[in-house]
């Protein structure tokens, strides 16, 4: 019970992570209709931006300074590059994303080398908050929860109460419209992408310490990010939480029962083969959970996309 | 820049093809259209003559190999509207079931000549093509593109579980020579492997060509400009879509073949997200717009990736700064930047850009050596180890932690756009004289 | 006003069963029963969100019906997709022009042709070579008169030559109910002949089905006017009874009518 409890907040600060890219992905996504294959290379850039900056000042300043230049930088390529690609068209645009999560990779090894860098959570912060039945729970991780539901609640503040706010909300459903009103739409989109990019930055501060900072870290958040919000339902932010917890705990519960097939296959009764070696179904056997744990969410989304194409909090698909 | 605008002008006929066809033909064959491939077979045949070096021949087999794949990827691209991330799932499943059969054929007894390898190969891509696409070609677009990324992550990781299949990090090796004879050859030989190769790619290019000139592929063209519209004339987009994804999955998996009697291994590298990447970028870089701008991407990008690789250590970010630069100033691609002359030459007017480009080519090649410089020295500053500071570039030995070199590097650089943009009104005028009248807007 | 009276039996090419529509809780269609007769020609008017495009769209089964029955031939085809209900004999054209931009004008008539000329989704055909598919083809570039423009790119013909494509590709496959959503839209007086008088040629024998905004097109094309406000049909009958209801004038055409007409 006590791991499973464990478990269960694992699996918490996973999933609240995989929202802070949802997220501003899915923003992006509802007001721009482009989805940003490049979105975890921001996320990776703020782990990489914080990590430079730890080396002389600290961490903390970094968690400010690090998702700012990365919201910049993202302004920055929507205005002069994902604009200018726009007027070719859908497909270019998405193509464009997807090249520059490859140069933001190479430019990333080119900087900083491709082995991981030493980058750590404060000392102040490394500490076991507390421990149940003997498993630790670390400090840092309980600030990772705080951070992210921090930044939650400003965004939905900031959504649902300030003018910006109802501008964007009136901009995802009559774009046209708010623009012959007198807004400048292309400024918001070009704010909204800069803070998306940065929610990404933020995620890559937190998680840098914790995941490891490497320049393979974008490709493998960046291809999970794009399944949750398929199976969250593209466009639908509640549908990304959703998905973004279910898949966090999916993975963490996964890791850590080490259920076997092969206890599963001869409790059903059938018998192991004596040459296991030479059988075919020998993979079948010496599965184990935490084996399979990484490609779960891929079969969940292939199972989601089967059942319920529209994911799982979507728009019926028209 | 002008390039696109005079696309823009100039495109009132099809450009779907560079390749002639005349719809009147009733013979089989006719001489206009036969042509380039007559031509092609005879230029493929006599390449291993003129370059009979080993590193050439398997420089040949790569590109041939890397032109089936990226035509297979284009009918769904270029042809379909649809953009996969995952597309090397394709090849590398039927590379790996190939690996298996020359295995069978080896161990097992199994009667098959290698010729017949790719049959084998193209009807496993074909069949999980069929299997995937029955739940991917759903939507087009972004949907598409997200799922096929998907599920390329998915077999990805799954190479590391089926052991079985994908033999796990070593991968899956074979021996292409232990099948019968044919007439007389048994492909120990990479050359007996290139001819083979040849005859395969040139089988399955004209295959493609004549697929896209099938109702099925033309449908498909229609369902890729306005699949609301050809819902209106009876046709099931989505079925539409998932024939062209089994037929792209066909010739994937030929290409898969093939890169399994080349190489005679394969491993997870093979399905990888980067090897997708890759084919987008060849494809990209060629033009999607065009039949023939697979073949030249493929072509372009072994050589630079051969030369480059060759050279510098740095050549993937290289890659990707021309990928990024491809899609936001070319999205015609090479193919489309050759396809915009077509209409001044035949206006006989080419004579008139000669000199505006032979003007801008010399600042752009310096441009572009002096970014490669800036971007080397910092590479070898920060990468070599430590008291080995002499690095040579271009020939030129110097101690790449001194400011010298690169502020060298960065003048020859900055100097170079200003002359480019000097030189740009000049070149946009012989482009607007050069550009037919009758074709202004 | 009503089918039924007639005493001889009559094929109903539409029928349209206490049809419902509601997007959320606006209800943009309410009960409407329509029959329209094979081989008539059949005008929907109505001021702007009457309906009529929606009414349209439930017809050709982009939109699924809230509630009723839409019966084709005598059969119902309610939850069938667009491409089964084209399969069917009915074919469209739209408020907007949509073609195939990038295809030229003889491969967007000869897309219209494909399916219907039984190539489906062959791949051992090649459309270049098929004697009956070019025939054709030509036939209907004639017929509209593009046959001039035939290697353009559909995407840069003028306006008005784009809205007669679009009517060559929805008569082409054959089909004998030819919906017609606004094709004079944004036409010039001249332009608005050329294809009224092309409609009247090529919709010769089957059943039309047609939204306009231009009172003359209607006056002058069609056997029947149903006449749609707020979502409701208030009156289906000839032209000049249309002219002269009461209710209709109140409703919607006021003294427009007389000048129009």
């Amino acid at each position: 019970m006590s791991l499973f409890i464990v478990n269960i907040l694992d699996g918490l600060v996973t999933g609240l992570l995989l929202f802070m890219l949802c997220s501003g992905l899915t923003l992006i996504f509802s007001m721009m209709g482009v989805l940003n294959f490049a979105h975890a290379s921001f996320y990776m850039l703020g782990a990489y931006f914080a990590y430079q900056i730890s080396t002389y000042v600290g961490f903390w300043p970094g968690l400010i300074i690090a998702p700012v230049i990365v919201g910049v930088l993202g302004a920055l390529i929507e205005r002069y590059g994902l604009r200018r690609v726009h007027q070719y068209g859908h497909v270019p645009e998405l193509i464009f994303t997807f090249g520059l999560a490859l140069l933001i990779e190479e430019v990333v090894q080119f900087l900083w080398g491709k082995s991981q860098k030493a980058y750590e959570e404060p000392a102040i912060l490394d500490f076991t908050a507390f421990s149940i039945a003997g498993n630790a729970f670390p400090a840092y991780k309980v600030f990772m929860i705080f951070v992210a539901i921090g930044i939650f609640l400003v965004l939905l503040y900031i959504l649902t109460k300030t003018r910006v706010g109802m501008i964007i909300q009136a901009a995802l459903t009559y774009p046209n419209t708010v623009q012959n009103l007198g807004h400048n739409v292309p400024l918001v989109f070009m704010g909204v992408f800069g803070v998306g990019t940065a929610m990404a930055g933020v995620a890559g501060v937190i998680a840098g310490p914790v995941l490891g900072t490497f320049p393979g870290m974008a490709f493998l958040l960046g291809s999970i990010v794009f399944v949750t919000i398929v199976v969250g339902g593209l466009g639908s932010l509640w549908g990304a939480l959703l998905a973004s917890l279910l898949i966090g705990w999916l993975q963490t519960f996964a890791a850590s029962y080490n259920v076997r097939m092969e206890d599963i296959l001869v409790a059903l009764g059938m018998e192991k083969p004596v040459d296991l070696a030479s059988s075919a179904l020998r993979d079948l056997w010496t599965l184990t959970l935490p084996q399979i744990g990484p490609i779960l969410p891929y079969l969940l989304m292939v199972l989601i996309l089967i059942v319920r194409p529209q994911g799982l909090l979507g728009k019926r698909e028209t | 820049m002008t390039g696109i605008e005079a696309n823009k002008n100039t495109g009132t006929k099809r450009s779907d093809d560079l390749a002639p066809h005349k719809w009147e033909s009733r013979r089989l064959i006719n001489w206009s259209s036969a042509w380039p491939w007559v031509s092609a077979m005879v230029l493929l045949l006599a390449l291993p003559v003129v370059f009979p070096s080993g590193s050439a021949i398997t420089i040949m087999n790569q590109m041939a190999i890397t032109i089936i794949f990226a035509l297979a990827y284009n009918m769904l691209l270029g042809q379909g509207g649809m953009l996969s991330f995952g597309h090397a799932v394709y090849m590398g499943l039927g590379g790996f079931f190939c690996m298996h059969v020359l295995n069978w054929v080896e161990y097992d007894g199994l009667w098959l000549p290698l010729p017949l390898l790719p049959v084998l190969g193209g009807l496993f891509g074909l069949a999980f093509a069929f299997i995937i696409g029955s739940f991917s070609t759903r939507r087009a677009g972004t949907v598409f593109a997200m799922i096929s990324l998907g599920v390329g992550e998915l077999i990805a990781a799954c190479s590391i579980i089926i052991v079985v299949f994908f033999g796990g990090e070593e991968g899956v090796s074979g021996d292409r020579s232990m099948g019968p004879e044919v007439f007389g050859f048994d492909f120990a030989q990479q050359r007996e492997v290139y001819y083979l190769i040849v005859a395969w790619l040139l089988i399955s290019t004209l295959a493609m060509y004549l697929f896209s000139r099938t109702p099925i592929g033309r449908i498909t063209n229609a369902v890729r400009d306005n699949e609301e519209r050809a819902e209106f004339l009876g046709y099931s987009q989505r079925h539409v879509r998932w024939i062209s994804f089994c037929a792209s999955g066909f010739f994937c998996g030929v290409a898969g073949a093939l890169f399994a009697v080349n190489l005679e291994i394969l491993t997870e590298e093979n399905l990888n997200t980067t090897q997708s990447g890759i084919i987008l970028l060849v494809t990209f870089l060629g033009g999607v717009g065009f039949f023939v701008g697979p073949i030249i991407g493929a072509i372009v990008f072994t050589l630079l990736q051969t030369v480059l690789s060759l050279y510098t250590e740095i050549w993937q970010l290289y890659l990707g700064i021309l990928f990024v630069l491809t899609v936001m100033f070319f999205p015609s691609g090479l193919t489309g930047l050759i396809a915009v002359h077509i209409a001044p030459w035949k206006a006989g007017k080419l004579g008139l850009l000669a000199v505006p480009y032979a003007k801008l080519i010399i600042p752009l090649l310096a441009f572009v050596l002096s970014g490669a410089a800036i971007l080397e020295i910092l590479f070898h500053a920060r990468e070599a180890s430590v008291g080995d500071e002499a690095m040579t570039l271009y020939g030129i030995t110097f101690n790449s932690h001194s400011l010298l070199p690169m502020i060298v590097a960065v003048v020859v650089a900055a100097g170079s756009v200003v002359i480019m943009k000097r030189i740009m009104p000049s070149l946009k005028e012989a482009w607007d004289a050069a550009s037919p009248v009758s074709n202004a807007p | 006003m009503s089918i039924a009276e007639d005493l001889q039996p009559v094929q109903l090419a539409v029928e349209l069963e206490n049809l419902d529509k509601s997007f959320g809780l606006a209800e943009i269609i309410r009960n409407v029963n329509l029959n329209i007769e094979t081989g008539e020609r059949h005008a929907i008017i109505g001021p702007n969100g009457a309906g009529k495009s929606t009414l349209f769209n439930l017809i050709t089964g982009k939109y699924a019906a809230t509630r009723g029955l839409v019966r084709l031939n005598g059969t119902d085809i309610s939850g069938l997709k667009p491409y089964e209900i084209n399969r069917m004999g009915l074919s469209r054209s739209f408020q907007i022009t949509n073609i195939f931009p990038k295809m030229t004008v003889f491969e967007n008539i000869r897309c219209g042709l494909l399916w219907k000329m039984n190539y489906r989704y062959s791949f051992w055909h090649l459309v270049d070579r098929q004697r009956d598919l070019t025939e054709r083809t030509e036939e209907i570039l004639e017929q509209i008169n593009l046959s001039a423009r035939r290697d353009n790119l559909a995407g840069t013909l003028a306006y008005a030559e784009q809205r007669a494509l679009e009517i060559g590709i929805t008569i082409a496959g054959g089909a004998d109910i030819i919906m017609l959503d606004e094709p004079c839209a944004g036409m010039s007086t001249s332009e608005t002949e050329y294809i009224v008088g092309l409609i009247r040629q090529v919709t010769e024998g089957k059943t039309l089905v047609i939204v306009e905004h231009d009172m003359g097109v209607i006056f002058n094309l069609a056997d029947r006017i149903s006449v749609l406000v707020y979502g409701e049909i208030i009156a289906t009958d000839t032209p000049p009874n249309i002219r002269a209801n009461a209710s209709v004038q109140e409703a919607y055409l006021g003294s427009s009518l007389e000048e129009d007409g």
